[in-house]
């Protein structure tokens, strides 16, 4: 029994020098650039992290088509997190032993947050496409491509208001969700200074979010001609479901995690979200974004969403942020993060998602959101 | 005018949980074991409808016996694998753990086959809405269905425990094991046939629940199940009286406590309201009194 043990504990040596070992040799300097993704690629807001997978895959493949990077080529590697914090991390985990020089993602912002203090220690260059949480870049080392929650709570009141949509507002919120939390707050604090007046403020937590009857009544009876719905698609198709079974037709007014909801929720009857209104960055039919519109869908066979926008924006950047700074893939992680962080500060990068998008030294972008409305089953610039 | 809505709506809700509440209650007063994955047979209910109506194209009618025939037979396999081994375990911790253990079986399979997006149930309902009080109260045909079939429910399932030979046995199986099988009385059978009506229950529960609330994905059942289980306890554990007024009482306050206080803490008032009852009555509102014999 003793001898067993000896040859267990051997053995035991023996796996863990080899795994050493091949640490070792998988974080020696690669001569490619190694981008990875991660992001929701099954689960409830699988549409986010699909698109931004092609995304990515659809920038990298054009970049290397046309030479790559100052000539040097770019790998690319997705994991899925489900949305879970926990997995995230693991996927950040087996990307960095793949040898990723930089990371796009994550995907939303709970799992953002969450991989951003593992970046942070790691000193690695983070670019998320789309977590739009302030939290999301509070370490240095992170930036984003989409807006930040609150630039769309304050963007959402100021376009309510501007163009006079409503007088009377009811405002709908997940209050167990960071996302939604985060748009609401900064929402109400601007509605203040606006035209109008929220006539319902109610909320609804992860554990009962099926039954929306109680606050739409209450949205209802208060007269609100518009309900603001800070909020991911899933949610967001059930309470247009309802709504529309109480015979209650407000102007429902979305941020961009209500996109999606056309195509993503098997079943949903798209007549339900007609005139729907969301303040996106990304159009997919207007002029500028036409070729990479037609890339995507002859690639994967549908229309791109804003996350694939924003991730093929983030590839595009990082390509503009290394020529800009001469970084190379032999620098090493800390290095790359540096120089990176240093330019991105300085540049102004016109995409898909954006013209002349400059970032503040926090890491926030700034640019300006446009409003789309479903008409017809499509989205098309509002007004 | 608004309050009367929002008593109908919780009485909507509230049925849906007691039907639920239905099957947990009667497995623990006759098998003595909670059966968690109770909930997820709920799921498994809509997924079957779902299948059916949506994607097969059939008719709803058709839905409704596929979902209660699929948690019927899902019920009684359930029983026969997984609890009746365990029925003699000397812990009862063993059971409920393998419960727990279904559930998570069942939420990870439907993961597998139906995948992880949440798909849009259509109603099986096709009852117009009735407008109360010039239109200020619209009560949703699914709302109308859920009452009723909750009341129907009750009735038939009092009437078949009180008046037929089957539904005896259960009260004497739920009373001593033992002198039941002495008399005759077959435990297993009566045990399956108690898993057989609780999961059909469960099937409807599934359709009227996925109608009303019309969304579906591998974790619907998990709260709604939760809740009704605390309906039961609510209302008394191992009576049935119990788990209707239970599941009505959980349903009012969650809607009332909801509409009237924060839409925010509706579960904390619903599980607030449980503390607060257990405290005071720990058998629950109807539940009997136990008194060990020394």
């Amino acid at each position: 029994m003793k001898n067993m043990k000896k040859v267990l504990g051997a053995a035991l040596v023996a796996a863990m020098s080899v795994t050493m070992l091949t640490g070792c040799g998988s974080k020696g300097v690669s001569d490619t650039w190694k981008f990875g993704g991660i992001g929701p690629a099954t689960g409830d807001y699988a549409a986010y992290g699909i698109g931004v997978r092609n995304g990515i895959e659809l920038a990298v493949n054009e970049i290397n088509e046309n030479g790559g990077i100052n000539g040097v080529q770019i790998e690319y590697k997705f994991e899925d997190d489900q949305t879970d914090n926990e997995k995230s991390i693991n996927g950040y985990n087996a990307l960095k032993d793949w040898g990723m020089n930089v990371l796009i993602g994550s995907t939303t912002s709970g799992c953002s947050i969450a991989v951003s203090d593992e970046t942070a220690k790691d000193h690695m260059f983070q670019l998320t496409p789309s977590a739009s949480s302030i939290d999301a870049v509070k370490n240095d080392n992170v930036f984003q491509v989409c807006f930040t929650d609150p630039s769309q709570g304050t963007g959402s009141a100021q376009y309510i208001g501007d163009n006079r949509l409503a007088d009377k507002v009811a405002v709908l919120h997940n209050s167990s969700d960071v996302y939604s939390t985060g748009i609401y707050e900064t929402f109400i604090a601007e509605a203040v200074n606006q035209p109008f007046e929220i006539v319902a403020d109610e909320a609804f937590t992860d554990d009962s979010k099926t039954d929306f009857n109680v606050q739409l009544a209450k949205a209802k009876e208060a007269g609100a001609e518009l309900v603001f719905l800070p909020m991911y698609y899933t949610e967001a198709a059930l309470i247009l479901t309802q709504a529309n079974s109480m015979e209650y037709a407000p102007i429902f007014f979305g941020v961009d995690g209500m996109d999606g909801i056309l195509s993503n929720v098997d079943g949903f009857d798209p007549v339900l979200a007609e005139g729907v209104i969301l303040l996106t960055p990304f159009v997919a039919d207007a002029p500028e974004s036409k070729d990479f519109t037609a890339a995507y869908e002859e690639a994967y066979g549908i229309t791109p969403n804003q996350f694939a926008a924003d991730a093929y924006d983030a590839v595009y950047i990082l390509k503009q942020l290394i020529e800009e700074s001469g970084a190379t893939p032999q620098d090493g992680i800390p290095t790359i993060c540096d120089k990176l962080t240093a330019q991105i500060k300085k540049t102004s990068f016109t995409g898909m998602t954006g013209e002349n998008m400059t970032w503040s030294p926090t890491g926030e972008v700034n640019k300006y959101p446009r409003a789309m409305q479903i008409v017809n089953g499509a989205y098309t610039l509002f007004k | 005018m608004r309050f009367i809505y929002y008593l109908i709506s919780g009485i909507s809700l509230g049925s849906v949980y007691a039907i639920i509440a239905l099957g947990y209650t009667m497995v623990y007063g006759i098998a003595k074991m909670l059966n968690f994955a109770h909930g997820d047979v709920i799921m498994v209910g809509g997924f079957a409808a779902f299948t059916i109506i949506s994607t097969l194209g059939l008719p709803p009618v058709l839905g409704v016996f596929v979902a209660i025939l699929v948690c019927t037979v899902l019920g009684i396999t359930i029983e026969k694998i997984a609890y009746r081994p365990l029925r003699n375990a000397t812990s009862s911790l063993a059971v409920l753990i393998t419960a727990i253990g279904v559930s998570y079986l069942l939420q990870n399979l439907a993961l597998l086959i139906f995948g992880s997006s949440t798909k849009a149930f259509e109603s099986v309902v096709n009852i117009p809405a009735l407008k109360l009080a010039d239109g200020q109260i619209n009560i949703t045909g699914e709302t109308i269905v859920t009452i009723i079939t909750c009341i129907v429910v009750m009735i038939m399932l009092t009437m078949f425990i009180n008046k037929t030979k089957a539904g005896q046995a259960m009260l004497a199986v739920s009373e001593d094991k033992g002198a039941a099988k002495l008399m005759g009385i077959n435990v297993n059978g009566t045990i399956a046939l108690t898993f057989a009506i609780g999961s059909a229950l469960a099937g409807v529960a599934g359709v009227l629940l996925c109608s009303a609330y019309p969304t579906l994905s591998p974790t619907t059942g998990s709260m709604p199940g939760i809740k009704a289980f605390v309906a039961a306890v609510f209302g008394g554990i191992g009576s049935i009286p119990g788990a209707l007024l239970g599941g009505l009482l959980l349903g009012i306050i969650e809607t009332l406590g909801r509409a009237y206080i924060s839409s925010q803490l509706s579960d904390v008032i619903v599980f607030g309201v449980l503390i607060v009852v257990l405290v005071v009555k720990p058998t629950g509102i109807l539940g009997k009194k136990i008194q060990e014999k020394v």
